[in-house]
């Protein structure tokens, strides 16, 4: 486990819409464990402890330096710092995805059609490949990919939001596969061949050597961690606002949320629009390290291993994501380079099918995740309370 | 847009669109039937399926058989053609319980939320594809040429041959079976009571537990003779052979109206043939593309499909 991954800022607090601050400081010190304890300590403790994890996140390229648990740690397939930027893609993935499925409780199954959106637009109005051929860099691509990827998330949540959940996961999924066929075979978008070249980053040192370079990934990782955080605290503070409690009335009873007033509609394009807008983050901060991509990047796969990370870390919670998303991207790359002793492959290549049993476990058996999100193993335990189906 | 290709062509594309659309159809009476009675999507289905069109290559290659091998003469084509459907429904049928057993019957009692089945299918999906994907090296494998496509008679420039009889037949042979079996069998009886009103049928003293092992069998059973009528048609299959067909079963039994039997043959007839005037149109690259457009158009338009959506309430 990684350390960034246990530093939530702050424990979330349950039913935030329904609390004065009293209570909601009663319920941050109610709980038991680590959690608890966390809650309980003044606020200045805890910005002091949100900080040191951050810092200890940001030294994590380092951690190979420890004698004895240092080695355990790193990757061997892959070199460490490129592990750990991996990571914080997917963790921002995570994060946005967390925004769809865990708060507003919509499953959405071609979340990778967002980070392709993202990506691709950056790959378009920068690489030397692309027919436009603009001599922007990295960073002025950067806003049109998310405005573009927030307008792909508006036009695919407005016709099918008004869907049944299981229909939307499927129609979701279409949408992905779409995006992945529309880049294989239209000639704009280069199929296989793909774009390379795409600009890195902007930034130089004093010596006129870039930051951004193609050897050392950790300034990468450094600039992954910084928009991860940037995006824990917005993502907190709605999920704390009215937005956030529409999406959690949404969540627990649409009928019931659209007869006390909620604009229902309304809300599930706010969730979906931050949600792609984050996984477009993640697109086009892709695109800036890797500088290649082609339309092999974006298989299914990868939706649904995000969504294994979501629902795994615990579904609902900032954390819990965070967890998630590092574990889905460490694992593999930890077993990168290990071969399995039956058929001599890399363990690599097992990835999928073991997250594929690992999300049946984790449902079967812990349905919260990981780390629950308070007001979500609230709700599961509400549902088997209900009158059992007769067998 | 290519429509004197598509004006010309029509009657080829025509009878290879009915022969993917039979296959597309029996696939599809696995999505319809599990929807009928629990009101789920069995996302792992197409690996129901998956399954099935390895199963029958694995029992061919006991014979010797490979994609490189002469056909065999008539009488051992017959024998080994039963085989492999016996071990693929077999498989198939073994596959669809599996799937339940673990993914959906832990859910249930727990009466978890539905998207949570959902969560727990795609990790079957996903775990036993990729379990495939890694034991065959994630190869295509070739199919023996069991059976050469011949002409049997040309209407026009519309060739068909016996491969594309053999198809359509068997899978109308299949689904006419399942229809009568569903409307006049007790255990069928039972399918329509459940699928009608769960709590009404289990206090009438209908077994819900084994209508549902019974409901994912049949699914499995029908995908295991289109596992074996794909591998025939296309020659090889994947790990992930299931995945796209699968989207497109599934868009055939929405088509058709979910949960409807005879919805899921007439959609999948119809999404076969639209296939092919759309890859005819715009190129074969479109084909998939294709569906999922549809899928979203008749979600948006008229989500109970053609047909109307009961299991239940239609007669089958």
């Amino acid at each position: 486990m990684t350390t960034e991954a246990t530093s939530s800022p702050a424990p979330k607090t349950p039913a935030p819409g329904s609390m004065s601050a009293q209570e909601k400081k009663n319920a941050r010190e109610d709980r038991g464990g680590v959690r608890g304890w966390y809650g309980r300590q003044p606020k200045i403790v805890r910005i002091v402890l949100g900080v040191v994890f951050a810092a200890l996140a940001f030294l994590l390229p380092y951690v190979g330096e420890i004698p004895l648990l240092g080695p355990q740690i790193v990757t061997q397939g892959i070199d460490w710092p490129s592990a750990l930027f991996n990571m914080s893609y997917y963790v921002l993935l995570a994060l946005g995805l967390n925004v769809v499925v865990g708060f507003a409780g919509l499953l959405d199954l071609g979340y990778v059609g967002f980070f392709a959106v993202g990506a691709y637009t950056v790959a378009l109005l920068s690489s030397p490949d692309s027919v436009l051929r603009t001599e922007w860099g990295w960073l002025a691509a950067v806003p049109i990919g998310l405005a573009v990827a927030m307008l792909s998330g508006l036009v695919l949540g407005y016709p099918t939001l008004r869907l049944r959940g299981d229909y939307l996961a499927i129609v979701t999924l279409g949408f992905a596969e779409i995006i992945r066929i529309v880049a294989t075979s239209t000639e704009t978008l280069r199929g296989d061949r793909g774009f390379s070249d795409i600009p890195h980053p902007p930034g130089e040192f004093s010596d006129g050597k870039p930051i951004f370079g193609v050897a050392d990934a950790i300034p990468y990782y450094w600039l992954g961690l910084a928009v991860i955080i940037l995006v824990i605290f917005a993502v907190r503070n709605l999920d704390n606002s009215r937005v956030g409690r529409s999406w959690l009335a949404i969540r627990e009873d649409q009928e019931a949320a659209e007869i006390m007033g909620v604009r229902t509609i309304k809300y599930k394009l706010w969730a979906f629009a931050i949600g792609a807008f984050i996984g477009g983050l993640g697109g086009v901060m892709f695109a800036g390290q890797q500088g290649f991509m082609n339309s092999q990047t974006f298989i299914l796969q990868f939706s649904i291993l995000v969504l294994a990370g979501v629902v795994m870390g615990g579904s609902g919670n900032i954390a819990g994501a965070i967890l998630g998303g590092a574990l889905i991207s460490y694992i593999p790359d930890r077993l990168r380079g290990i071969e399995d002793p039956i058929w001599h492959t890399d363990l690599f290549g097992f990835r999928f099918a073991i997250f594929g049993a690992v999300i049946i476990a984790i449902m079967i058996f812990r349905p919260q995740g990981l780390i629950p999100s308070r007001r979500r193993a609230m709700e599961l335990k509400d549902r088997e309370k209900e009158v059992a189906p007769i067998e | 847009m290519n429509f004197s290709g598509l004006i010309q062509d029509f009657g080829p594309l025509t009878i290879t669109g009915l022969a993917q659309g039979a296959i597309i159809a029996l696939f599809a009476l696995g999505y319809t039937l599990v929807y009928g009675v629990l009101r789920l999507i069995n996302f792992a289905h197409s690996e129901v399926f998956l399954i099935g069109s390895y199963a029958c290559l694995v029992v061919w290659g006991f014979f010797g058989l490979d994609q490189n091998s002469a056909t065999p003469n008539v009488m051992s084509v017959i024998g080994l053609l039963l085989l492999g459907l016996v071990v693929a429904i077999v498989f198939s049928g073994l596959t669809a319980l599996g799937v339940e057993l673990v993914a959906y019957r832990p859910l249930r009692k727990r009466n978890a939320p539905p998207l949570a089945f959902l969560i727990t299918a795609i990790g079957a999906s996903l775990f036993i594809s990729e379990t495939v994907g890694v034991m065959t090296q994630r190869n295509i494998k070739g199919v023996p040429p069991l059976i050469q496509p011949r002409d049997v008679f040309v209407i026009g420039n519309m060739h068909v041959t016996n491969l594309q009889i053999l198809i359509i037949v068997l899978a109308l042979v299949s689904m006419f079976l399942l229809d009568r079996f569903i409307n006049r069998s007790r255990l069928g009886r039972g399918i329509r009571a459940v699928a009608q009103n769960p709590d009404s049928a289990a206090l009438m003293g209908v077994n819900k537990s084994r209508v549902i092992s019974l409901v994912f069998l049949l699914g499995g059973l029908m995908a295991g003779i289109a596992a074996v009528m794909y591998d025939l048609k296309i020659g090889v299959t994947r790990f992930d052979a299931g995945f796209l067909l699968g989207i497109e079963a599934f868009t055939a039994a929405v088509l058709g109206g979910i949960g409807n039997l005879r919805g899921a043959l007439l959609g999948g007839l119809l999404l076969g043939l639209l296939q092919n005037y759309a890859a005819s149109l715009f190129g074969t690259e479109w084909l998939h593309a294709a569906s999922f457009v549809l899928l979203v158009l008749i979600l948006l338009v008229r989500p109970t499909g053609l047909l109307g959506e009961s299991l239940g309430r239609a007669r089958a």
